[in-house]
């Protein structure tokens, strides 16, 4: 049984098309902007069966048209890589498009095998700096280039994400550096420019916990305009979601 | 017969009445895409400026520019009227003045007298005098004959909104057959069919000969009006600008007699289009010129007024006419039936700025060309004023090609068919008999007799649900019998003869049934069934409270266990409305559909087992409750679609508001998903969407300063509104209802 957090019916942020995301329970990273605290707690969740995904999914397949499908996001989805593995097997059975929404910090056999039938790797980098990743995140980032190296051997389309924290990760040097590490990666297709925004401050109030980065402000259009400048030297295509 | 009706391709419409059969025979479907439409011209935009200035003051001036004290509406009871007449392509309106309001007092002098007094004004001693002591309405017909019973369940709000002190509107004329035949070959038609009216004179067929006397009365009056502003309607249209204005003439007739609340104008721009493309092939006219045409329709038919009392906004919000114009759709042969005006119709979206009236339905096939479907995306997303029907659904379960929409959301075969307006049940306070022992939960009135008391307080569901199907039995009953009364009566003193001029003699008849509260009454048997409920009784035992212990599924999440209840009680309380004879055998149909009553249905329901408190709105048509829906807004269209259209004929409205980011990213990406949800929605058999692209912070500062939003427009429950018109309280309701955000 997989332990869902809560899922979004229409979905368009999160993959091509519309898209049912599931967003799964339990992350093995605390970012200190995580909009979803809430999925962070590795216990908890609604217990929800292969049936019941594969029956939703079969709802909404008119919905999802030419491009959409299902997207697994959380949360980290590859923390329940054993229970998700049958889950994306059915669905690959039944011809849904299928993305995995990860930070690429667990590569384990299950989550191989999950990537088997996965269609598009939703890869979030946090950042390109080993001690702000740490700051920002409370683990190391290299597990996550090690990730994307194997995606890149098994030859997996990847989108990148990149949350862009003012004062925290927008950073011009941070960002030349973020292109030239991953330039090279024929299988990047894209990378999304995700701008911050403080919508999930409230759920930290509700968990107890401390909002640390209380006062940063939303993105600027003009922040947003230069971070998409500097990535487009690097990538096919740049999107601001 | 006329020059261009020679040029048209010759069928079975040369015989007999059979505008189908022209539309069929002639009609050139288009298959590219909007980059051949013309914005406004300075003439239009002139013309539009007069009219804006003329709705600024009327809104200044509590919602009526003014009143027409003296004259009784008819057909020619007013000289010709114009905006400006030097700059008019399309001429008439339905006094001799813009916005001036004409009294209809034959639904019921009363209405008449309050609606004029709210203005400061005061209905001529003339014609008090004649509608007092002399000419009987519609409205005293049908309080000679109204039960008791009928009586109480109408001023307890189980029956709300009955047609019975206005004119019940819905029925729609083909508005087409002046244009194609003129009056004299219409009026030869009548006159051939009453000689086929012949013994034994039965009350069927005495009735039926005076409607067809009156009709053909009618349809002479129609000539004179048109002789008033120096056109010819005995003869066919013979340019596309005739046609235009000959159906104009003939729907302007329509309005100029009857106030009913919905009228429909059917889907004439198809028709008209035959039209503009034998001109525009010989040269006639412009495409400028013949979007000219169609704006300037347009805006007279923005400009339609009715005389109101302020108690009818609370159930029809925003002063509506419900000029409804169904675009698009098939024919049964496979074509589709896009045609450059169609997509004329909806640029005057962009020409003129959004607008409620006319109540554009687009009629949504998976055939129709992409080029169209992206076009109504965009127009959806820029304005909010398009709803959609599916005319894959229609089509196949009502075997009719050629439909207009009848008020909000309900089919209507064009010329060959009408139908008998019924207002709606409230089903949800229906439910509370059920708890109460079959009385009102407000009042302590027994409305419904042997519905024994609940054996505990804490709620069995089979036992709730046993008493529910007594209570509604019962409800059903007295709301046919109702039903029957009121159209007995319209038909006896408010005869729309107009309108039924333009119909085949002895026509098709649904009558048309509607619910509320279907959301509420699912939720609760839900709570009901799945989780632990517990009424609190007030002193006098009736239920004023409900304890709901554990969780329960609710509607709108795509989850069976509930969305089957929702079936389930629509589904029977129809069978029951089906089991019951009605007045002139018409055939029953039923709408999920609130218009925008849930919020007075709301105020005169008490708690109920779903949690909702004494007082608050309901959701509008077959809407989830507002918050209730937790998987998002694709959850929440597949419930709905679950609903069986062959147990609502009448239409299953659903009102779906977004902000614009959750569609996508891009304007690009927005419109694409947009196109996918609604082919989606409707490949599952759904029937209705109505479609609002908004934000909300845009919806409060309208709020605030109501001035810079003169044109905002929202679509609610089946039809468009002006978000200025709408009481504060109903502002409120729109913004808190169900903003799909993905945030």
């Amino acid at each position: 049984m997989l332990r869902v957090h809560s899922f979004e019916s229409l979905g368009t942020y999160d993959g091509p098309g519309i898209r049912l995301v599931a967003f799964l329970q339990g992350c093995n990273f605390k970012c200190l902007y995580c909009a979803n605290a809430d999925t962070i707690e590795l216990k908890g969740g609604n217990k929800t069966s292969v049936e019941e995904i594969v029956g939703m999914a079969e709802n909404q397949r008119p919905f999802f048209g030419k491009k959409g499908g299902l997207t697994f996001s959380g949360g980290e989805p590859l923390v329940q890589a054993k229970q998700l593995l049958p889950v994306v097997k059915a669905l690959k059975e039944k011809g849904f498009h299928i993305c995995i929404d990860t930070n690429g910090s667990i590569l384990n056999d299950d989550v191989k095998e999950v990537l088997q039938y996965t269609d598009i790797v939703l890869l979030d980098i946090k950042h390109i700096n080993k001690e702000q990743h740490q700051l920002l995140t409370g683990k190391g980032n290299e597990k996550t280039f090690a990730f994307v190296e194997y995606l890149s051997e098994i030859q997996k389309p990847i989108w990148l994400r990149y949350v862009l924290v003012p004062g925290y990760s927008d950073a011009t040097e941070h960002l030349h550096q973020l292109g030239e590490h991953f330039k090279a990666f024929e299988n990047i297709e894209k990378i999304e420019i995700q701008p911050y925004h403080e919508l999930g401050a409230h759920k930290y109030e509700h968990l107890g916990w401390e909002y640390k980065l209380k006062g940063v402000k939303a993105n600027t259009d003009e922040q947003l305009n230069a971070a998409h400048d500097i990535l487009s030297n690097y990538f096919k295509e740049v999107v601001i979601n | 017969m006329s020059k261009i009706n020679e040029a048209f391709v010759k069928g079975s419409w040369n015989e007999q009445v059979n505008v189908r059969d022209f539309v069929q025979k002639n009609i050139t479907p288009f298959d590219g895409d909007s980059s051949f439409l013309s914005g406004a011209t300075e003439r239009t935009k002139k013309l539009w400026d007069i009219c804006l200035e003329a709705i600024k003051e009327e809104r200044a001036n509590n919602g009526v520019r003014s009143i027409d004290t003296e004259a009784v509406s008819s057909i020619v009871s007013h000289e010709a009227g114009y905006i400006q007449k030097d700059l008019e392509l399309i001429v008439g309106l339905q006094t001799d003045e813009l916005l001036k309001r004409a009294m209809k007092p034959y639904g019921g002098i009363a209405v008449v007298e309050k609606a004029c007094e709210e203005q400061g004004l005061e209905v001529s001693d003339r014609v008090k005098d004649i509608f007092r002591n002399y000419a009987k309405t519609h409205n005293d017909g049908v309080f000679d004959v109204y039960t008791d019973e009928i009586r109480k369940y109408r001023s307890l709000g189980f029956l709300t909104g009955l047609p019975d002190n206005y004119a019940r509107g819905r029925i729609i004329g083909d508005y087409r057959r002046l244009a194609l035949y003129g009056i004299d070959t219409l009026v030869a038609a009548k006159k051939a069919d009453m000689q086929g009216l012949v013994g034994p004179m039965s009350d069927d067929k005495i009735r039926l000969r005076e409607e067809v006397a009156e009709q053909i009365k009618a349809l002479l009056q129609i000539k004179e009006l048109g002789n008033k502003y120096g056109l010819d309607l005995s003869r066919p249209a013979e340019s596309a600008q005739e046609a235009v204005q000959w159906v104009y003439m003939a729907y302007l007739s329509a309005v100029k007699e009857q106030d009913g609340a919905a009228m429909s104008l059917g889907n004439v721009s198809s028709f008209i289009d035959i039209y503009m493309e034998y001109d525009l092939a010989n040269g006639n006219i412009t495409e400028e010129l013949a979007q000219e045409f169609i704006d300037q329709f347009v805006m007279k038919l923005r400009v339609v007024r009715h005389l109101r009392m302020n108690a009818y906004n609370e159930i029809f919000a925003g002063d509506p006419t419900w000029v409804t114009e169904a675009i698009g759709g098939k024919l049964m042969d496979g074509r589709h039936k896009i045609t450059k005006t169609s997509y004329r119709f909806l640029q005057t979206l962009y020409n003129l700025g959004p607008s409620p009236e006319p109540n554009m339905t687009v009629l949504w096939s998976q055939t129709l060309p992409e080029g169209f479907k992206k076009f109504c995306a965009q127009v959806s997303i820029d304005t909010s004023s398009i709803q959609y029907e599916n005319d894959d659904l229609m089509t196949s379960t009502r075997d009719s090609d050629d439909y207009g929409i009848a008020c909000c959301v309900s089919f209507q075969e064009i010329g060959k068919q009408i139908q008998f307006f019924g207002a709606r049940t409230n089903l949800a306070k229906t439910l509370l008999l059920a708890i109460n022992g079959g009385r009102c939960e407000m009042s302590g009135k027994v409305i419904v007799e042997g519905i024994p008391e609940l054996k505990s307080d804490k709620l069995d569901f089979d036992e709730v649900m046993a008493n529910y199907k007594l209570a509604m039995k019962d409800v059903a009953r007295v709301y046919n019998e109702s039903m029957n009364i009121i159209h007995y009566m319209h038909d006896k003193y408010y005869y729309e003869k107009a309108q039924m001029a333009f119909v085949d003699t002895n026509p098709a008849i649904n009558l048309a049934y509607g619910m509320a509260g279907l959301s509420i009454v699912a939720d609760s048997l839900s709570a009901i069934k799945h989780a632990d409920v517990t009424v609190v009784r007030n002193d006098e035992g009736l239920s004023s409270q409900f304890l709901i212990n554990g969780e329960f599924p609710c509607y709108g999440n795509d989850d069976d266990r509930v969305d089957n209840l929702a079936v389930e009680i629509s589904n029977h309380f129809n069978q029951l409305l089906c089991g019951l004879d009605t007045y002139k055998k018409a055939d029953p149909t039923m709408s999920i559909l609130t218009i925008t009553s849930n919020v007075v249905y709301g105020l005169k329901t008490g708690a109920t087992p779903d949690g909702r408190e004494q007082g608050v709105p309901f959701a509008p048509g077959a809407n989830p409750m507002h918050g209730r829906d937790k998987n998002g807004a694709i959850a929440s269209l597949n419930s709905v679609a679950k609903l069986d259209y062959k147990n609502a004929l009448d239409g299953i409205s659903n009102t779906f508001s977004i902000i614009p980011k959750s569609l996508g990213a891009d304007a690009e990406i927005r419109n694409e998903n947009l196109v996918t949800m609604m082919d989606a929605y409707f490949s599952k058999e759904a029937h209705h969407l109505n479609v609002n692209v908004l934000n909300r912070e845009l919806l409060e500062d309208a709020m605030e300063n109501p001035n810079e939003y003169p044109q905002l427009t929202i679509r609610v429950s089946g039809y468009a509104v002006n978000f200025v018109r709408l009481t504060r309280e109903q502002q409120l309701e729109v913004i808190s209802r169900s903003f799909h955000s993905n945030m």
